[in-house]
């Protein structure tokens, strides 16, 4: 695993060991959510949407110089925060680390019920579409 | 003055899931309109069954086979008195309320013949809508939408230049599951025979809240699902209209349904068998016998009451929030609330809420052409139940505002 891969995760599941409130876990991810450039809706294209149950989410990828850079939106908060976590995680790094590589911190913070099949925001969705994203550039 | 009520603690005491904790803070549950919760009756019934009588019915000559095959039936009795039919044959077994409406789309949907015409309102389940969108392109029957106003009450001067004697059936819910109008089904049923047409009657929101009486409400079919009254799921009730499921054909085929097989020809069983093909859902439906049972063991009416009270206090708590819009405001209402606030994604308060303890659905609920109506992507909702008090709703309106406050 690329050490910045492993240590971008093992970074967000510190910054998260401080909470042992639910609402403050939340607060921060909606904090990440706010903070994130997201698309604005002129610039959402039908192709980019993945259409959870109930909250929708638009997500762009590039690569620039063997490296993805992810950009990406949600009509909820809170499922744009945590998109705002993937992203910080996957930008930037090779193709191969995406698709290859172990993305353990959800579980780490207690976010794993978000990729559940059954659970309607469509991060488990999110996760797989970043992943075929970089397939294309192996 | 916001003590709950001995008798609304009494019923809560039959209920253990009510108990329970969710993410370390008591749960209150208000989801009801989704499924409510079982009685401890009805959870004993389904250990006593699988323990001491776990038999397949009809047709059985042993003892065992003997029992169960009467607490089916009887069963079946004491659900045909719950909602006032005459005749135990004119109570089908189903699956639920989809299955209901599926079984009539599909075995009265085979009497239809082209050109005819089936009414919906626009406020239907999509298991109202999709069953018939089926029929139209299996038979060529014309589907019309019923339209809303804006307060979620039916469009009644349209339903009744809808009406025509090409009118087959009008099939429409009893109580709106994401708006709570109730509607005026009565009417409805009147203005329909009149022109010759049936009238499918989808109670799976009305079945909790009160109490129904199919022969004065004259309507030809009525469904609705035993987990939303407090049974089991995978149970549900069709009734018909003796006279009318003698006229239908057989809905699946299989044991139990057929009088006689063979391979030149088969004759079917009498109604309601002719439409229960196969081994049924037999504690389903004893269970469902028990949460009957529970409930003419308490004062429903006290309840229902209690339940208006609710809504009424709800409401006006809710309404206290900045911008928060309430969908569904007709005069005539259950006890559930739809409502969003601001532009805050309804998914979003829905997690926050459910961090603190707090069981909603947020959603389209299975509306997604009402959703359309309103232009709105979900709402939130809180449906109640005859063992939710004041004291919920305080603490849920609070968890709503502390929802509110982080996500502004």
């Amino acid at each position: 695993m690329s050490a910045s891969f492993k240590e971008k995760q093992d970074s967000i599941i510190e910054d998260f060991q401080v909470f042992d409130d639910w609402m403050d876990k939340y607060e921060m991810i909606i904090d990440l959510g706010k903070d994130i450039q997201g698309i604005s809706v002129e610039k959402r294209k039908d192709e980019q949407l993945i259409d959870g149950c109930q909250s929708r989410v638009w997500l762009k990828a590039e690569i620039n110089n063997t490296r993805m850079h992810f950009s990406a939106d949600s009509d909820a908060i809170i499922t744009k925060g945590i998109i705002a976590l993937l992203i910080n995680v996957y930008n930037g790094e090779k193709p191969e680390t995406i698709v290859k590589e172990n993305l353990y911190f959800i579980n780490q913070i207690g976010l794993q019920e978000h990729l559940s099949p059954t659970r309607a925001n469509g991060l488990l969705e999110m996760v797989k579409r970043m992943k075929i994203e970089a397939l294309k550039y192996v | 003055m916001n003590q709950t009520p001995d008798y609304i603690e009494g019923i809560r005491s039959h209920f253990p899931l009510l108990k329970t904790k969710v993410h370390d803070k008591p749960l209150v549950y208000f989801d009801n309109a989704a499924t409510t919760q079982k009685p401890q009756k009805v959870i004993d019934r389904i250990n006593a069954y699988y323990s001491t009588e776990n038999s397949n019915i009809h047709r059985g000559v042993h003892h065992l086979s003997q029992i169960a095959t009467k607490d089916y039936e009887d069963a079946r009795i004491r659900i045909k008195n719950y909602i006032g039919a005459s005749k135990e044959n004119e109570i089908v077994f189903t699956k639920g309320t989809t299955d209901g409406i599926n079984l009539i789309a599909s075995s009265l949907g085979e009497l239809m013949t082209k050109g005819d015409e089936v009414l919906i309102s626009a406020m239907e389940h999509h298991s109202n809508i999709v069953p018939w969108q089926l029929l139209a392109e299996r038979k060529g029957i014309v589907l019309k939408i019923i339209p809303i106003h804006q307060d979620g009450t039916l469009d009644m001067l349209s339903f009744e230049e809808m009406l025509n004697d090409k009118t087959k059936l009008v099939s429409i819910t009893h109580i709106s599951n994401t708006l709570g109008t109730i509607n005026p089904i009565e009417t409805i049923i009147d203005r329909a025979h009149k022109v010759g047409a049936k009238v499918l009657i989808d109670g799976a929101q009305s079945i909790q809240h009160g109490q129904i009486n199919v022969t004065k409400l004259n309507c030809d079919f009525f469904v609705f699902s035993g987990h939303k009254i407090f049974g089991p799921t995978g149970i549900g009730i069709l009734y018909g209209k003796e006279s009318i499921l003698e006229t239908m054909p057989p809905y699946q085929g299989g044991g139990d349904m057929i009088k006689r097989v063979s391979f030149e020809k088969t004759s079917f069983n009498e109604i309601p068998f002719k439409f229960e093909a196969g081994t049924p859902n037999i504690i389903g439906g004893i269970a469902l016998g028990s949460a009957l049972e529970f409930l003419e063991s308490i004062d429903t009416n006290q309840a229902f009451a209690y339940e208006k009270e609710l809504l009424k206090y709800a409401e006006e708590a809710l309404l206290q929030i900045a911008n928060l819009k309430i969908y569904g405001t007709s005069a005539l209402k259950t006890s559930l609330v739809s409502f969003n606030v601001g532009n805050i994604h309804p998914f979003d308060i829905g997690t926050l809420l459910d961090k603190q303890g707090i069981a909603v659905r947020t959603g389209h609920h299975c509306t997604q052409p009402l959703m359309d109506f309103y232009g709105i992507p979900g709402t939130i909702r809180a449906s109640f139940s005859i063992y939710n008090s004041k004291e919920e709703v305080n603490k849920f309106i609070h968890a709503l505002k502390r929802a509110i406050n982080v996500l502004s």
